[in-house]
């Protein structure tokens, strides 16, 4: 898994590739916390290069949408694919997390 | 009942640390079953979920070790996870609550409820010792 943060205007843009399993998701995790911690409390996930997703990695990711929402921060979900996009859905993440088709609109939520 | 056949077993040890390399194993032998390339992601991701299951819940004492066997016909391919931990159906657990907002959405089993909804099949039984966990997919066009 790989992770890189760009900053726009209203929101980071965390560009996640690879595989976030239960390997790596505590790693995302630690990741945003740590990026939490310099002050960015919006991220737009960027999974249009993620393969794979697992429960862990859900875990993580609301973990950290729980944890940026009382700082006034947001999670949102874009580029989702294949299998990993059956991942959210079965799961009923896509209830509670937004999720936009890709980086351009997703930029519109925040 | 069709005929299956053995074509992989392998043992490793029930730890975090080795679901990569157990999740690679089964993506190959996926593969070489002729599995259509959603159901080989299917089949990952739910043998990932059931390993981390016997790694957090089967072993009193971790770690302890799962036996992986990988059974194929024609029709289907089945993989049976054995471990000798203490007795648990992972089947027996309530679904969690889709409805949940996300403060109240519990973190667990969402790795039960993948696995259900991905694969054709899911079997749980206790014989002698061992848990035997049973992921069934049908082989398609």
């Amino acid at each position: 898994m790989d992770m890189v943060l760009r900053s726009m205007d209203a929101c980071d843009v965390v560009a996640v590739s690879g595989r976030m399993d239960a390997v790596t998701a505590p790693e995302f995790e630690k990741q945003c916390l740590a990026w939490m911690e310099e002050g960015h409390t919006n991220f737009l996930l960027d999974f249009s290069s993620l393969e794979y997703i697992s429960s862990a990695g859900l875990r993580s990711i609301l973990g950290v949408a729980k944890k940026v929402k009382p700082l006034g921060g947001k999670v949102v979900l874009a580029g989702l694919t294949g299998v990993v996009a059956e991942v959210f859905s079965i799961s009923g993440f896509d209830a509670f997390l937004p999720i936009v088709e890709n980086v351009e609109t997703g930029k519109e939520v925040f | 009942m069709p005929f299956l056949s053995l074509e992989r077993e392998r043992t490793f040890k029930a730890k975090t640390e080795m679901v990569p390399e157990i999740v690679g194993w089964i993506e190959e032998a996926a593969e070489d079953a002729g599995l259509h390339p959603r159901q080989q992601q299917h089949l990952a991701l739910s043998t990932e979920e059931a390993v981390m299951n016997i790694c957090s819940y089967a072993y009193e004492i971790p770690p302890g070790e799962v036996t992986i066997q990988i059974f194929v016909s024609p029709e289907q391919c089945r993989v049976l996870f054995r471990d000798k931990g203490v007795p648990f159906d992972p089947f027996s657990l309530e679904e969690p609550d889709l409805q949940a907002s996300m403060e109240e959405r519990e973190i667990g089993g969402l790795g039960i409820l993948l696995m259900r909804r991905v694969m054709d099949e899911v079997h749980y039984t206790r014989e002698g010792d061992e848990n035997l966990l049973r992921l069934v997919v049908y082989c398609r066009e």
